[in-house]
C-alpha cells in the first residue's frame, strides 16, 4: 500500500436503453425499453507511485473518462477496488476532497463574468485556506502560468486558452496531491498548448504532484508523460513508456535519404517501396532490414543526407487501438461460445 | 483510513469548523452578490414590466365590482383587492425561485454536479447562500420603484397595519423565501429520476398560481371548505399568507399558529430535498454522470 493510486481489478458497466432509429422503434419504446449492458471499463490494475506523471490513451468510449469518474469519487464501480491517497474515493470524504482535483477541459467552473480573481477568492473559501498561504499559492501560480494581468478581466472575455489557464490555477490553488486532467488541451492552438504543457511540467516538477492526463493530443502526452497507459475497449492494453509503446508496437522504421544531384539511383526501388521526391527518398521498412539497407545507400556514395525514424506516434497508437480491438472482440466472441 | 496524515489539509473540527463553513457560504453570498449586481439594469427593467400586468388587473376588478354590484366579496372590498394584489407582488418577490428547478435538473443531467462532490461544497447550502444574494440583489434594486408604486397606490390601502402585524408580514416574508426555496429545490432533484422536467414545472407553477392565491385571494374560493383546504396546503404561504396577514385577513390569534404551519411545511420540504438528493446521488453515481 505505498502507492499513491491503486487501482485492482477495477469493473464498470452500464446499462444504456437500446433503440432502434425511426418512429415506430420511438413509439415502441415508449413502453417496453430494451436495455443492454456495456463494460466500460474491465478488470483493471494499475499503481501509481507519488510524482509520477501518467498519460492516459485511448480512442472515445474507451474508459478514460470512466476510469478518472471513478478515481475522483463521481461515479461507483461495478466491482474492484481502488484507493487514491489511501481513501476510496467514491466514499467521498472530507479531507479526499481536499487533496485532489479534477478538471475537465469541456467544462468549466469558473463564473463566467465575473474576473477570475472573484472565483480563486470563492475557491479560497470552499477550501478553507488560510488567507497568506493562498495569496502566495495564487501568486506562484499566476506567475508560473504568465497570467498575472488577466485575473481582473471579467473570464468570458478570456481567449480560450487563458481561460484554461484559470481553470487549472483554480483547480491547483489547494495544491491537491492528485491532479486528474481530462483533455485540458481540447479546442486549444498549438501555442496555447505548448504553454499548457509547460505549466503542468513546472508544476509536477515543483510540488512533487502526481498526475494523471488523458488527452488526444499525441504532442501532450510526449510533451509531459514518462509513463503511458494505454486503455482500449475498457481494457488495458499498455503500462509502460511511450519508447516501450513505440518499441512493442512499431515494427517499421522510416527511412529519408536525400542524394546529390535530381534523381535518386535507380535500384532504390528494390529495397521497398519508397516515394520519391526529386532526389528525396522516403521509405517505410521493416527493422530487420533498416541496417542493411543503410549499408547499402551508404556504399553508393553521394548521400547528402540521411534519416531513420521512428513512425510518428499518432500512428503507433492507431495501429494499438485498432489491435485492442480487434483482441478484445476476439475474447468476447469465445465468451459468447457455448 | 487515510494514508499518510501529512498529506492533505484538515479542515478545523467542532466550532471552529462550524464558523469555518458559515463563512465559506457568507463568501458565496458575497460573490454571488457582486455577480447579480452586474445585471441591475435588467432587474430595474424587469420590476417595471412586472407591473404592467397590475394595471390591467386593476381595470378587471373594476369591472367586476361593477358588474356584480357589490361593496365586498368575501369581505374583500374593490380597494382591499387591488391592495391584495399589490401585496401578493411582495410575496412572490420573497418566495419566487425562476429557474432553481430547472436549473438543478439540468445540472444533474448535464453533469455539472459533480463540483459538489468533488470540492468540499454542500450542493443545499451553496445554492441557499446563491439564492440570498439573488433575493438581496433583486429586493435592493427593486426597493425604490416599489415605494414610488406603493405610495401611487396608496389610496386602496384602507387601513396601516400596526407596527407588531407589520414586523409578522415580514416574518412570514422570509419565511416565504425559505419555503419557496426548498420547494423548488425539492421539485429539481426529481431531475435525478426525470430527464426532462420542464413540462412537469409548467404544470406545478400552473396549479400553484391558482392555488397559492397569486391570482385572487383565496377566501374567494368556493366552496369555503375549499378555501379552508387551500389555507392548509404549503402553497398559500408563498403567495396569500403575507398578504393577508398585512391586511388584517386572518384573526389575530391565527397568525401564530399560521406561522407555524409554515415552519412545519419548510421542515417538510427541506428534509425531502435532502432525501431525494441523497437517494438521487446513489441513483447518479450507480448510472453514470
Amino acid at each position: 500500500m505505498s502507492a499513491l493510486i491503486q487501482v485492482q481489478n477495477l469493473c464498470r458497466t452500464y446499462k444504456v436503453q437500446e433503440k432502434s432509429p425511426g418512429f415506430l422503434s420511438s413509439v415502441r419504446s415508449l413502453w417496453a425499453r430494451k436495455y443492454k449492458t456495456v463494460e466500460a471499463v474491465k478488470n483493471v490494475t494499475f499503481s501509481i507511485e507519488p510524482g509520477e506523471f501518467v498519460g492516459f490513451l485511448g480512442p472515445n468510449g474507451a474508459g478514460k473518462t470512466t476510469t478518472l469518474k471513478m478515481l475522483s469519487g463521481l461515479i461507483y464501480p461495478s466491482s474492484g477496488t481502488a484507493t487514491v491517497l489511501g481513501f476510496v474515493p467514491w466514499e467521498r470524504e472530507d479531507p479526499f476532497r481536499r487533496s485532489f482535483s479534477l478538471v475537465m477541459g469541456q467544462k468549466n467552473q469558473l463564473w463566467w463574468d465575473l474576473p477570475a480573481a472573484d472565483s480563486f477568492e470563492l475557491h479560497r473559501e470552499v477550501y478553507s485556506l488560510e488567507k497568506t498561504a493562498f495569496k502566495k499559492t495564487l501568486g506562484e501560480l499566476t506567475e508560473l502560468f504568465g497570467v498575472e494581468r488577466l485575473a481582473k478581466q471579467p473570464v468570458r472575455e478570456l481567449s480560450l486558452g487563458e481561460r484554461m489557464k484559470m481553470e487549472l490555477i483554480a483547480s491547483l490553488l489547494h495544491q491537491p496531491k492528485v491532479l486528474l486532467l481530462d483533455e485540458p488541451t481540447i479546442g486549444l492552438d498549438v501555442v496555447a498548448q505548448v504553454a499548457i504543457q509547460k505549466c503542468l511540467r513546472d508544476y509536477n516538477e515543483q510540488h512533487g504532484a502526481t498526475i494523471m492526463l488523458t488527452s488526444h493530443y499525441m504532442k501532450d502526452v510526449e510533451a509531459l508523460c514518462a509513463r503511458v497507459l494505454v486503455i482500449a475497449q475498457g481494457e488495458l492494453i499498455h503500462d509502460g513508456t511511450l519508447a516501450s509503446l513505440a518499441g512493442r508496437f512499431g515494427r517499421e522504421k522510416i527511412l529519408r535519404l536525400h542524394f546529390e544531384g535530381t534523381a535518386p539511383p535507380s535500384w532504390i526501388g528494390e529495397l521497398g517501396e519508397a516515394t520519391i521526391e526529386g532526389p528525396v527518398v522516403q521509405m517505410r521498412l521493416d527493422r530487420s532490414v533498416v541496417a542493411s539497407a543503410v549499408s547499402r545507400v551508404v556504399a553508393h556514395g553521394r548521400l547528402i543526407d540521411l534519416l531513420v525514424q521512428d513512425p510518428p506516434l499518432e500512428e503507433v497508437i492507431t495501429r494499438l487501438y485498432a489491435e485492442g480491438a480487434i483482441q478484445s472482440a476476439a475474447a468476447s466472441s469465445k465468451e459468447e461460445a457455448p | 483510513m487515510s494514508l499518510e496524515p501529512a498529506f492533505v489539509a484538515r479542515p478545523h473540527t467542532g466550532l471552529a469548523g462550524v464558523v469555518q463553513s458559515i463563512a465559506k457560504y457568507v463568501k458565496i453570498l458575497k460573490v454571488s452578490l457582486v455577480e447579480r449586481m452586474a445585471y441591475r439594469g435588467d432587474f430595474l427593467l424587469g420590476t417595471v414590466l412586472r407591473f404592467l400586468p397590475m394595471i390591467s388587473s386593476i381595470f378587471l376588478w373594476k369591472a367586476v365590482y361593477e358588474g356584480a354590484q357589490v361593496d365586498s366579496l368575501s369581505g374583500y372590498s374593490y380597494s382591499q383587492v387591488i391592495a391584495y394584489l399589490l401585496l401578493v407582488h411582495i410575496s412572490r418577490m420573497f418566495s419566487s425561485m425562476p429557474g432553481l428547478a430547472a436549473g438543478v435538473a439540468r445540472d444533474i443531467r448535464d453533469g455539472n454536479l459533480k463540483r459538489y462532490l468533488i470540492q468540499p461544497l454542500d450542493l443545499m447550502a451553496y445554492l441557499l447562500s446563491y439564492r440570498m444574494a439573488h433575493k438581496i440583489a433583486y429586493i435592493a434594486t427593486s426597493a425604490l420603484p416599489y415605494i414610488g408604486l406603493f405610495g401611487l397606490c396608496w389610496g386602496y390601502f384602507d387601513t396601516i397595519p400596526s407596527f407588531q402585524v407589520f414586523l409578522l408580514w415580514l416574518l412570514s416574508l422570509v419565511l416565504a423565501f425559505f419555503l419557496g426555496f426548498f420547494f423548488e429545490l425539492t421539485l429539481g432533484m426529481l431531475g435525478f429520476w426525470m430527464l426532462e422536467i420542464s413540462s412537469f414545472l409548467y404544470l406545478v407553477n400552473t396549479l400553484n398560481f391558482f392555488i397559492s392565491g397569486h391570482l385572487f385571494p383565496i377566501d374567494l374560493v368556493e366552496p369555503s371548505w375549499l378555501a379552508s383546504l387551500f389555507k392548509m396546503l404549503p402553497f398559500q404561504f408563498l403567495a396569500y399568507f403575507p398578504a393577508a396577514v398585512f391586511l388584517g385577513k386572518v384573526p389575530p390569534e391565527q397568525v401564530l399558529p399560521m406561522i407555524g404551519l409554515q415552519l412545519f411545511w419548510i421542515v417538510v420540504f427541506w428534509a425531502t430535498a435532502r432525501v431525494l438528493w441523497r437517494f438521487g446521488l446513489k441513483r447518479y453515481s450507480a448510472f453514470g454522470g
